[in-house]
């Protein structure tokens, strides 16, 4: 079972949870796809870590070969190529690694290499298994790394697996939840909030998957984002509440389920209402 | 005209709090909202008028014309994207494709063509010498960097000569980031005490070094964690970056955001800090350049 926590933006809370809720699990799989900023593995500090390299394929010229006649230039669409005193130049950071420069260069001049973009980390932390996926600063784009996370990995279907995904709602959210069998959406209780919660609301319902709202950081008073829920009709999963000693074992890097038999039974009986909830989606779709 | 960046390694720091209550102090003429995956800056600032609208393109999407197509499939094997498809007739997802046109160069019969799609939408608030550029991008579609740029040009082509202008960064440390650093006279950091705050705090100092831009650093809630606090304030010194000064966590500063007003429009702790924070940054923005009017009225 493939749950994916998400929010409109960093600093809700999804990562809180995402770990929280594999702790709880006991044996479960983590996997950080918040690639640019990945902060689940300071609270598992896994051990045993294996790295491995992420590439993608980038143009390489063979200048011998190479006639100037510009092909390749005119062809790309992200101009990640120049011909500057007859030489043919490959602005790395640039190029989207669509190949089209390889295939129709008619000296056959262009080859590929690889260029590294980041690192996956796998390790352990109790029973929970953590993936970790690291892009390098100044990278344009983490979607090969996020298919690597995902689909390379692919641990037993009957464990249960949880997804930190990126922040916001752009096209590396997209492919971390295509194969999730349910989003958990995170949402703070202020206005922003609200916006953040609408945005990643618009994207499950696109995607069709079923889904619902753990609102964080909760105080007393009016909660515009409980509101929304209400409006919409949308599943309160659970209300977790702004108290000083979660956010001191948050800021800590602390997994509060695992200091505190309180946090336990929360994170616990979250998760129980989630199974329950995809259960009940996964029969009444059947 | 000087650019003020506020930006933080992470979400939910608290920046756009903190910019809204930086316009408002510095009266500033000209603004902008660079999160354009999440904007949240209009929710604060007043605006008197219905925005300007202009749709922003970003790359072309493939589409494939299935009455020309004779299902050769060499478009589908060389998209490098996954983002051609096949249920009895060829498509293209969308939402993958990023426009790179190989299946359109590749296909024998031309029956695929790019064409121009709608990425998002930039919003120009210009009102009696105020002047506020923000954006959404589209669900969906990755070219957040060149929205960024957009916002800023936007911003400055309206702007009538002022000595300030504020930008809300973006978060995180990608393409989004960059965009919003070009141009930046300097940086404010607002870090949130946690471990994982301070760790992407260092990796956004890290890409401001590499532009070389003047970089400065608050604490925002810092009493939620004093122990975190005293280590960022330690990593500021050792690192040679200047000090703004803390914020309080406050419960003051959710009431006054969720009335739609910034924290220095009501009598709170946050909103008295910020004062102490905004006045030390401008000085230092300033520093070398004293170019402030008497008439702007800027409280330092
Ligand atoms: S298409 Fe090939 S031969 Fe022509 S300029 Fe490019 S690399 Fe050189
Ligand atoms: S692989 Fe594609 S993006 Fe990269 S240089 Fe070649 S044509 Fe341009
Ligand atoms: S334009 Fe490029 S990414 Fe889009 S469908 Fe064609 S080959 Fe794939
Ligand atoms: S390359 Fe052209 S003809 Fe061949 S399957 Fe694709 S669209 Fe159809």
């Amino acid at each position: 079972m493939k749950i994916a926590v998400l929010s409109g933006k960093g600093g809700t809370g999804k990562t809180l949870v995402s770990v929280n809720l594999a702790a709880a699990a006991k044996t479960s799989t983590y996997i950080d796809c918040d690639i640019e900023e990945p902060n689940g593995h300071l609270f598992f500090k896994p051990e045993n870590t294996q790295e491995e390299e992420i590439t993608i394929n980038i143009p390489k010229v063979d200048n011998e070969l190479c006639n100037g006649c510009r092909k390749c230039v005119d062809f790309c669409k992200f101009n990640a190529l120049a011909y500057i005193k007859e030489k043919l130049i490959v602005f790395e950071e640039v190029c989207h690694s669509c190949g089209g420069c390889i295939l129709f260069c008619p000296e056959e001049a262009l080859t590929e290499r690889e260029k590294v973009i980041g690192k996956v980390q796998k390790g352990t932390s109790d029973q929970v298994t953590v993936y970790t996926g690291i892009l390098n600063t100044g990278e344009a784009s983490g979607i090969p790394m996020i298919k690597k996370l995902l689909h390379e990995n692919t641990p037993p279907s009957n464990k249960l697996t949880f997804i930190d995904c990126p922040p916001g709602s752009a096209c590396m959210v997209m492919d971390s939840i295509k194969d999730a069998d349910y989003c958990i959406l995170v949402a703070e209780p202020t206005i922003f909030g609200v916006h953040n919660l609408n945005m990643v609301y618009e994207l499950v319902k696109l995607f069709n998957k079923s889904f619902g709202v753990v609102l964080n950081k909760c105080v007393e008073g009016d909660n515009p984002a409980e509101r929304f829920c209400v409006e919409k009709n949308i599943k309160i999963l659970s209300r977790l509440p702004f108290d000083s000693e979660l956010g001191i074992l948050n800021s800590n890097a602390k997994i509060a389920v695992r200091e505190n038999e309180k946090y336990q039974a929360l994170f616990s009986s979250l998760l129980e209402i989630v199974q329950e909830e995809v259960q009940h989606e996964t029969t009444s779709h059947s | 005209m000087k650019q003020l960046l506020i930006l933080s390694g992470k979400g939910g720091t608290g920046k756009t709090t903190i910019a809204s209550a930086f316009i408002k102090l510095s009266k500033a003429k000209a603004y902008a909202d660079c999160d354009v995956d999440a904007p949240n800056l209009h929710l604060i600032t007043e605006q008197s008028s219905a925005p300007k609208r202009t749709d922003y393109y970003g790359l072309p999407k493939a589409e494939i014309n299935t009455e020309l197509c004779i299902q050769c499939d060499r478009c589908r094997q060389n998209c490098r994207f996954d983002s051609i498809s096949v249920d009895k007739k060829y498509k293209v997802n969308p939402f993958a494709c990023e426009g790179c046109g190989v299946c359109q160069a590749i296909c024998p019969v031309e029956a695929i063509s790019l064409k121009p799609a709608v990425a998002g939408e930039l919003m120009l608030h210009a009102k009696e010498g105020k002047v506020f550029s923000t954006a959404q991008l589209k669900m969906g579609s990755g070219t957040s960097g060149m929205l960024v740029t957009e916002v800023k040009k936007q911003m400055k082509s309206a702007t009538a000569p002022t000595h300030l202008a504020i930008i809300d960064g973006s978060p995180g440390i990608g393409c989004p980031v960059i965009a919003s650093l070009s141009g930046a006279d300097m940086v404010l950091m607002v870090a949130e005490p946690s471990i994982s705050g301070i760790h992407d705090m260092e990796r956004i100092i890290n890409t401001a070094a590499k532009f070389g831009t003047k970089t400065a650093i608050c604490i925002n809630k810092f009493d939620t964690n004093i122990e975190n606090t005293k280590k960022i304030e330690e990593f500021c010194k050792k690192q040679g970056l200047a000090f703004m000064g803390k914020i309080p966590f406050d419960a003051g500063a959710i009431k006054a955001i969720n009335n739609g007003q910034t924290i220095v429009d009501i009598n709170c702790a946050s909103g008295i800090a910020v004062k102490v924070v905004f006045n030390k940054t401008i000085k230092l923005l300033f520093e070398e350049y004293p170019v402030l009017h008497s008439n702007d009225a800027l409280h330092i």
